[in-house]
């Protein structure tokens, strides 16, 4: 950051000035500055899930792109997703006051054998920034696992996630075993991680493949506003 | 002449152009590869290194293997790739079979180092992270660095939480690459298990190689 960057006080920009203050801060990874910006913010009557979708998840979908496109790496990632952490923290408790919109709910969780996590977190915090209430059930899952889960939380999506190439067919057993027991439909069930592809997420019967956080919120949005779309039809 | 891991990592080497056989491997394995090859006199083989650095971005390595195969191969009888499936979800596999090339069997060179079979047998596997000879010397290029450590260093729980042990398999009996190996593990909060595997799988899949017929 250069000189000029630390005299700017987040309390003197305006809304415009901060939110894009606040993009530049998220993308950074600085979170004293993102706290900062999110107290302000509030200071100035804009309603807790404003300040949510339009600093935080903005912000953050830049860095997920800029992540997607090769121009950030995974440290600086976890920075920005760290100082969203910490704005998220602010405002989690007054969203739950105030009833943020609720689009729908998730469990996800890293499949079995396989203890990466860092795309999941972000996935699972991206997620809740856009509105859905998200069971993260952690990592090194089995069928079992996730079944419990879905029957426990009754959510519209089942996220999967993997970083091995050794671990990723276990998505599929997954997916076989919800199959089996006639559950496979009542889920949109989405698949990520960076050594899927598009065509893997097909093969193994999940509804899409994402390919970076922000893909993930767009891609379960859509499905979600389908299957409402379906059963309000049906 | 053996480059120095720095020029491994980054460019790998080139074929002396000598010998009926070329090994295409991975600039991590130069050094193993050249102590086997001296150990068994394998003279009609040659040896070429991708950058070991690919080990970083294995989506790149299928292309890289492919590029060399075709670069190489009019001036050889045989060529043998020196990779396991390292993380190309099968496409490697694939792709030397379409250029009816051969390749390590395995995963990755931390399960041929300690034996497939053995290695496939290990209950702890996922939450070890491996280094071996080549990954000890070079752990700030390979792993401190590219995630960012060295300048974020709280970084490290969110990267390696998950992990409970950092596992040193050696392929030579060095007590100081040892103690760079347990001071890895210090840095990054992980328990240390030092296992000499010396050169496992690596040395009877080449051992196979050199029976063939001319």
């Amino acid at each position: 950051m250069s000189d000029e960057d630390q005299d700017i006080i987040l309390a003197d920009l305006d809304d415009d000035e901060l939110v894009q203050q606040m993009f530049d801060d998220l993308y950074d990874g600085l979170k004293e500055e993102i706290e900062e910006g999110v107290n302000i913010l509030l200071s100035r009557d804009w309603p807790p899930y404003r300040v949510l979708t339009e600093a935080l998840v903005g912000g953050m979908t830049i860095v997920g792109q800029d992540f997607r496109d090769g121009i950030l790496f995974v440290p600086e990632v976890l920075l920005a997703a760290n100082a969203m952490k910490g704005g998220m923290a602010i405002l989690k408790p007054l969203l739950a006051e105030t009833g943020a919109p609720r689009v729908g709910g998730m469990v996800i969780g890293t499949v079995k054998g396989d203890i990466h996590d860092i795309g999941k977190n972000l996935v699972g915090m991206m997620m809740e920034g856009a509105g859905f209430e998200v069971a993260d059930i952690g990592i090194n899952n089995s069928v079992e696992s996730y079944l419990a889960a879905i029957e426990e939380h009754k959510p519209e999506i089942l996220g999967m996630s993997a970083l091995l190439t050794t671990t990723m067919p276990y998505m599929k057993v997954v997916i076989d075993t919800m199959i089996e027991q006639g559950i496979r439909d009542d889920y949109i069930i989405l698949v990520g991680g960076a050594p899927l592809n598009e065509e893997f997420g097909k093969a193994i019967g999940a509804d899409a493949y994402c390919r970076d956080a922000a893909v993930a919120v767009e891609t379960a949005k859509e499905h979600v506003a389908r299957k409402h779309n379906k059963a309000a039809a049906g | 002449m053996l480059p120095d891991d720095k020029t491994l990592t980054e460019q790998g080497l080139a074929p002396e152009g000598r010998g009926r056989m070329l090994l295409i491997a991975c600039g991590a394995l130069a050094r193993e590869i050249l102590a086997l090859k001296a150990l068994n006199n394998w003279d009609y083989m040659d040896l070429t290194c991708l950058p070991a650095n690919l080990h970083l971005y294995p989506e790149r390595i299928t292309e890289a293997v492919e590029n060399g195969v075709l670069k190489h191969r009019a001036a050889y009888q045989n060529i043998f790739v020196v990779y396991a499936d390292c993380g190309t979800g099968g496409l490697l596999q694939a792709k030397c079979a379409e250029l009816g090339v051969e390749m390590v069997a395995g995963p990755h060179c931390y399960s041929f180092f300690e034996g497939n079979e053995a290695f496939a047998e290990l209950d702890d596997e996922i939450t070890a992270f491996y280094l071996t000879d080549f990954l000890v010397k070079q752990f700030d290029a390979f792993v401190w660095k590219p995630m960012g450590l060295h300048k974020h260093p709280e970084l490290r729980d969110m990267i390696f939480g998950n992990y409970t042990k950092l596992v040193y398999q050696a392929q030579t009996l060095d007590p100081a690459l040892k103690a760079k190996a347990k001071n890895c593990a210090e840095r990054l909060g992980l328990a240390f298990e030092y296992r000499f595997t010396g050169y496992g799988d690596l040395a009877t899949t080449l051992k196979a190689q050199s029976k063939k017929p001319d």
